[in-house]
């Protein structure tokens, strides 16, 4: 691994390489590099398609996964279908992300599929980064799906988290919950100049007291678009709540559709939605902090992602 | 310390200010008080570049600062306690208190002017400053600000609106405090008898002029002859 993987690691898992515990598997350019399992957690190569199988045994406490995918090698598209079995009563950190450097002027294009399997009482917090550099005018695309299924008593709180240098990416997250399961989402995008993210929730509330919460805060800036798209459909007594907050700047553009359907009488669903430039007063505030306006701006938008 | 020359400020068809002339000296405590919509707040927000007037002229320490921008003014000692304390989405109790120290200090130091503003420092360091706060809780934040910053003329903009007893109480202190350890001159918008107990002297704003600069006893006699246009609150609290 040389400087620029490294680097790329540490931005999207937070530490350094050397620093990764519990079991991990780094893959690079299409390949799996460097893997590590441990006594609870298996990770096996997938014979049918590029990725791997992550088996969690039942009753795991508190133990990482770290799945990082660097991409140096411009004008790489790389598909990969990673898929989580956590078992009954589990509690485990799963540390997802992408880092694309690309310096040419070919497009790299990182897909990941992730496709995750709750067993009854298992909880999973998934934190997932994307993040994208390089001098080339080639485009860096991130494509991620990712697909959830929380058996009884299941619960799953993913973070999403998009920090920059992105240019195109189609968020997908569809998600099936049956009863007394909770889905927490927390996503924080940020777009700039020509930048492009599309942001696609479907879930189903299908099993009695299952419950969702989806927080989405984004900055567009420049000329970038972002799409924001959600449906939650209650078939059970269940609570769903989609909180959609955008701040925009320049000429850049935000459209959200929210989409709450109940087809149980006892569901109980919630969407706000909230698009906007930085409130003046806000701005005023932190000026008669001693702030210029440009560092004011820049105070109200790392709070708003923090 | 500061000075107004001649300001006028209009919006619309109406004349909000009309050629005020005013002049505070250093380390004075001074309060604002008159009718509702007479101008009082517009002078604050003209003293700190929140509103431009236009025409006349501010000077602050000998230097015009009529054409500075808020932040240079503040760069310059002024603060600014806002009636309506700003919201915000992510920032927290911690992060606003750093940014207005205009340095780095840690969650200790912060937690000390936390209390002193009468908050349980552990309960309120890492909470957002949004929705989830009272009025009460958002107006002792917003004091928290303005004491952690090393001021030359600190402006409370109806600082006894929207907080409770114990605030109200504590407000006095500080504003003593402020001028003991700062050498702070405060400016007050207030309806508030026990804050004009204090002044040094109350200036009377009315239909955008001064009526009157004087000690409070010759003001508050001066209201009472007005019937109803200026009523005084003569409670704890107002909130």
């Amino acid at each position: 691994m040389d400087k620029i993987d490294k680097e790329l690691l540490k931005t999207i898992a937070d530490v350094d390489v050397e620093e990764i515990k519990g079991a991990y598997n780094i893959r690079k350019n299409g390949q799996g590099i460097e893997r590590k399992i441990t006594e609870n957690i298996n990770i096996v190569t997938k014979k049918d398609v590029s990725g791997i199988d992550i088996i969690v045994k039942e009753n795991t406490k508190f133990e990482f996964v770290h799945i990082p995918v660097i991409i140096t090698e411009s004008g790489l598209k790389d598909v990969v279908y990673n898929d989580f079995y956590i078992g009954k009563n589990a509690n485990v950190i799963i540390v997802a992300g992408c880092g694309i450097h690309n310096d040419e002027h070919k497009d790299s294009e990182h897909n990941g599929i992730h496709r995750f399997f709750l067993e009854e009482g298992a909880k999973v917090k998934y934190i997932e980064k994307h993040y994208g550099e390089g001098a080339g005018d080639g485009k860096r695309i991130l494509n991620p799906v990712t697909e959830v299924h929380l058996k009884k008593g299941a619960s799953l709180n993913m973070e999403s988290i998009q920090i920059k240098g992105v240019d195109s990416t189609i968020r997908t997250t569809n998600a099936v919950l049956e009863e007394d399961t909770n889905f927490v989402v927390t996503e924080k995008i940020m777009t700039h100049g020509k930048q492009f993210a599309k942001t696609n929730f479907d879930v189903k509330l299908n099993g009695e007291n299952s419950s969702v919460k989806v927080t989405s805060r984004s900055v567009a800036t420049e000329q970038s678009e972002q799409i924001f798209n959600s449906k939650v459909e209650g078939n059970a007594k269940c609570f769903g709540h989609v909180e959609c907050d955008a701040i925009i700047k320049d000429n850049a553009k935000v459209t959200s559709t929210p989409e709450i359907v109940a087809n149980n009488i006892d569901a109980n669903l919630i969407h706000e939605a909230a698009i906007g430039k930085i409130a003046g007063e806000q701005l005023i505030k932190l000026m008669t902090l001693g702030l210029t306006e440009k560092q004011a701006e820049e105070e109200i938008i790392n709070g708003f992602l923090k | 310390m500061i000075e107004l020359k001649n300001i006028c400020f209009t919006r619309g068809n109406k004349k909000i200010l009309d050629n005020i002339n005013l002049k505070i000296d250093e380390n004075k405590l001074i309060a604002i008080t008159g009718p509702n919509g007479s101008g009082k707040s517009t002078i604050c927000k003209i003293i700190m570049g929140i509103e431009m007037p236009d025409s006349g002229q501010v000077i602050f320490n000998g230097e015009d600062i009529t054409n500075l921008s808020i932040d240079e003014r503040a760069r310059r000692k002024i603060s600014f306690a806002f009636q309506q304390p700003v919201k915000f989405k992510g920032i927290t109790v911690y992060d606003i208190i750093r940014l207005s120290a205009g340095k780095d200090i840690n969650k200790k130091q912060a937690c000390e002017i936390l209390s002193n503003v009468g908050l349980c420092a552990k309960e309120y360091i890492d909470r957002e400053i949004n929705n989830s706060l009272s009025g009460g809780e958002l107006k002792r934040i917003e004091i928290a600000t303005i004491a952690v910053r090393d001021s030359k003329l600190t402006i409370f903009d109806e600082p006894e609106a929207g907080i409770d007893l114990w605030s109200f109480n504590n407000l006095i202190q500080i504003f003593e405090e402020l001028q003991k350890t700062q050498k702070s001159s405060i400016l007050i918008v207030t309806h508030q008898e026990r804050i004009l107990n204090i002044a040094d002297n109350v200036i009377l704003v009315k239909n955008g002029k001064i009526e009157k600069i004087a000690q409070k006893e010759e003001i508050l006699d001066s209201i009472s002859k007005q019937g109803n246009c200026c009523k005084l609150k003569r409670g704890d609290c107002n909130g």
